[in-house]
């Protein structure tokens, strides 16, 4: 935020500061949705090289190279002129994982989106995040008002470490995809000043 | 006739499939040359477009009068419709012949600013 461009005759312009939030998930966890709920939502296209993978997707586009194309939903939330929020519906299937890298590389975190009738769907993003130590919350899509979960449950069954937020949300809904971001940028703050104040 | 998008680029529309292999709008390079760039990183022309930029392809061209404000990476991306890859080995081909300049952002390992985040959740409930 503190770059200002004055390299170019008439004036500067600021540059501004652009932080990603990832938001993962099993398919059909409503990563779409969320994203679309939120911000205006637009698809990003992204071609790998891949290396060492078996002739799954046998997309031969440059010579002696095979690569995949990989449509990610991509939305933006611009907070003010100088900060923009962006976020990426990261692509479910495993084989994509290179890409994961990429995107939480620098992220200020992440939500998991979990969907009780398949909680296990949920377990690698978690296991990712937790080893890459991106902090993350998971966010309970719930599609029906009867479908309420207690969060310990949900907590438990995901065997997470303490502290890590569980939040209940309708993923249709902006007001509930905006709660769950607040939630995570409040636990991320969080564990920055504990990070500090144990220095 | 679909909706033209910036720069006049899309004569058919998504059903119909690639028309051309992505790499070969880079000749088949699929590195930028002088380095990686950041997909949120911000690019800036220089010049305007149309000056005068010979060797260079409509695409070179689009990138430019996109980045005329500052722009990041995965934003040209998607509003150019074009893979992340292309876009890179493109912003790596102005970056060479001094067109653009680029922001890198603060480096990964460093933590976001409280007060950074503190003005995202005043964002965010401002919504």
């Amino acid at each position: 935020m503190d770059s200002v461009r004055s390299d170019r005759n008439g004036g500067s312009s600021r540059i501004p500061t652009a932080l990603k939030i990832l938001i993962a998930g099993g398919f059909g966890a409503g990563k779409t949705t969320m994203v679309g709920s939120v911000s205006e939502i637009r698809p990003l296209q992204t071609e790998e090289i891949l290396t060492g993978v078996d002739g799954a997707d046998d997309l031969s586009g440059v010579e002696g190279k095979t690569t995949t194309t990989v449509t990610m939903d991509f939305g933006r939330i611009t907070i003010t002129d100088d900060l923009q929020l962006y976020l990426f519906g990261t692509p479910g299937q495993d084989r994509f994982w290179f890409l994961w890298d990429e995107l939480s590389e620098g992220a200020l975190g992440a939500v998991v989106l979990a969907d009780t009738r398949r909680l296990a769907d949920c377990f690698p993003s978690i296991d990712y995040f937790e080893q890459r130590g991106t902090p993350f919350v998971v966010a309970v899509n719930c599609f029906e008002p009867d479908q309420r979960f207690a969060i310990d449950a949900v907590s438990r069954a995901l065997d997470l470490d303490p502290g890590v937020p569980v939040v209940l949300f309708d993923a249709r809904e902006p007001m509930g995809a905006r709660n769950v971001l607040i939630e995570l940028v409040e636990y991320v703050a969080r564990r920055q000043l504990a990070a500090a104040g144990s220095r | 006739m679909p909706a033209d998008s910036p720069g006049g680029l899309h004569w058919l529309d998504q059903d119909a499939g690639p028309v051309v292999r992505p790499y070969a709008m880079t000749q088949g390079r699929v590195a930028p040359s002088g380095g990686e760039f950041d997909l949120v990183a911000f690019v800036v022309a220089v010049v305007p477009d149309g000056v005068s930029m010979p060797g260079l392809q409509p695409e070179h061209h689009a990138i430019v009068a996109a980045a005329w404000d500052p722009v990041s990476v995965v934003e040209l991306a998607s509003t150019l419709d074009l893979s992340i890859g292309v876009v890179r080995v493109l912003l790596g081909d102005l970056r060479s012949a001094g067109l653009i300049s680029l922001y890198e952002p603060p480096a990964a390992a460093k933590p976001h600013d409280v007060d950074v985040l503190k003005a995202v959740v005043n964002g965010l409930r401002a919504l």
